[in-house]
């Protein structure tokens, strides 16, 4: 079969694409959740300012394509940031480039996730926590977000699996993942296309099963007496 | 003079243009048990959250512990350690056990370290009668044992004051009883508490004076022997009869 021969002959560059897929995953997700609480907490902090920087922030990711996104960071930004010695180049090329991008990318969806998942913890818990003296910081960290983390989980897997499979975009400014593996692949043995293609969607399909059995596991860990 | 704790002067309370508490003026002395009563929506419950700023006051003045509790100089942070809140709904943090959420704030506020904060909650618990529980979630309580720890979380801060908001209002009839008792207990040690309620036995038994609030006004207090046997006021003539 076909699907096998593909398999077995590029399987050596395949792992390497599938390395770069999961690196740029697993970096966009780290530095995209830490966006995410940081503008979600900026969502419900009640601080005008902040709440506005939010808003503009998500409204620009929400609003415009990744693929968009990813051109204007890679080739927008070094052209206007060049005089200034600025070059992808420099810090990592267009693997940085699109790590940086599908972070803000999903930075964006996380800090909704994070906010619907504070605002739907009981008001009681905070007033709680404050009336025993605890800051709001303190409050939030210790009291508010365990409880919210746990009803947020679903969606912030769901984001996850979402900007895994966002990855394969990327592959417009040239990093070779998995779904530029395939191009590159399908450009030389053009007779196997089919092939080659179900192939590259077995691998994500296999990463994906493998963070919902994660997902799953966590979501077990989590759960307390009720 | 005695010992005041709390002093509340022309307290005024807007919520937008509703005017909930117009001007309110009370003192609470140190190991007084003040119960306040009245129909829902006379401003029981906001008036008690005035008191450690869970609502913020639109006018006047609160003063608890000597700290005007609505000044912006003022650590209400420091000032709520010493105040301790029991709410209707319990509030527990459903994610720690019973032991956590008592030691919560106490480790977290660097009153104790984790080993003493952990032997005060045991003993806390042991007051309450829940000495058993110490390990379980909040989820697999009873409404009444629920709220018995609230107290012991609450206790475990050693505040001066306590404050009760309807404490037995989403109790079981049957379970009423044991967190008025753990009260008692409480206010015979000579805790000073302000007690938002409806069980009017206990303010009977237990308060030193009652205060009737009707539409964001004081309209009557005194002891309990001057409220629910020789009431003066109208308004709480109809609302006791309605009651009682």
């Amino acid at each position: 079969m076909a699907f096998f021969e593909v398999l077995v002959q590029y399987f050596p560059s395949f792992c390497v694409a599938l390395w770069a897929t999961v690196k740029l995953t697993a970096v966009s997700l780290i530095c995209a959740t830490v966006l995410g609480v940081i503008f979600g907490l900026f969502k419900v902090s009640g601080i005008k300012p902040l709440k506005l920087i939010a808003n503009i922030y998500i409204d620009i990711i929400r609003g415009t394509p990744l693929m968009v996104q990813v051109m204007i960071v890679f080739y927008g930004l070094s052209q206007v940031l060049r005089p200034y010695g600025f070059a992808w180049g420099n810090i990592g090329g267009n693997f940085t480039a699109g790590a940086v991008t599908l972070s803000l990318n999903a930075g964006a969806y996380m800090a909704e996730i994070i906010r619907g998942g504070i605002e739907a913890v009981d008001k009681g818990q905070m007033e709680a926590a404050r009336s025993l003296g605890l800051p709001y910081g303190k409050a939030m960290s210790k009291v508010i977000l365990p409880q919210a983390f746990r009803t947020m989980l679903p969606s912030i897997i769901n984001q996850f699996i979402i900007s895994m499979k966002d990855t394969s975009l990327i592959s417009i400014i040239g990093i070779r993942e998995l779904t530029q593996n395939g191009k590159i692949i399908a450009a030389n043995s053009a007779s196997r296309v089919m092939a080659i293609w179900l192939v590259v969607a077995a691998f994500y399909l296999v990463v994906c099963t493998l963070l919902s059995k994660l997902a799953l596991l966590v979501e077990r860990r989590l759960s307390y007496g009720k | 003079m005695e010992n005041k704790k709390i002093s509340v002067l022309n307290l005024k309370k807007n919520f937008g243009r509703l005017e909930v508490l117009k001007s309110i003026s009370i003192d609470v002395k140190e190991g007084e048990v003040v119960c306040l009563i009245g129909p829902s929506g006379s401003g029981k419950s906001t008036f008690l959250r005035c008191l450690n700023r869970l609502e913020k006051i639109t006018a006047g003045e609160v003063i608890v512990d000597g700290h005007p509790i609505s000044d912006a100089n003022t650590n209400i942070n420091k000032v709520r350690e010493n105040i301790g809140m029991v709410f209707q709904h319990f509030n527990l943090f459903p994610h720690l056990t019973v032991r956590e959420n008592i030691t919560l704030a106490p480790v977290e506020l660097k009153k104790m370290d984790k080993d003493s904060a952990s032997r005060r909650a045991l003993e806390l618990l042991e007051r309450v009668g829940l000495a058993d529980k110490a390990d379980v979630y909040p989820g697999q309580l009873s409404g009444g044992q629920k709220q018995r720890v609230a107290i012991a979380r609450a206790l475990a801060m050693n505040p001066d004051i306590m404050l009760f908001d309807e404490p037995t209002s989403a109790l079981d009839p049957e379970m009423v009883g044991e967190v008025l008792e753990v009260m008692k207990q409480l206010a015979s040690e000579g805790m000073t508490m302000v007690v938002v309620t409806h069980e009017m036995g206990f303010a009977r038994e237990v308060a030193d004076r009652v205060i009737f609030m009707d539409e964001g006004y004081i309209v009557e207090e005194g002891t309990p022997e001057e409220i629910f046997g020789n009431p003066k006021e109208e308004r709480t003539i109809n609302f006791l009869n309605k009651v009682l």
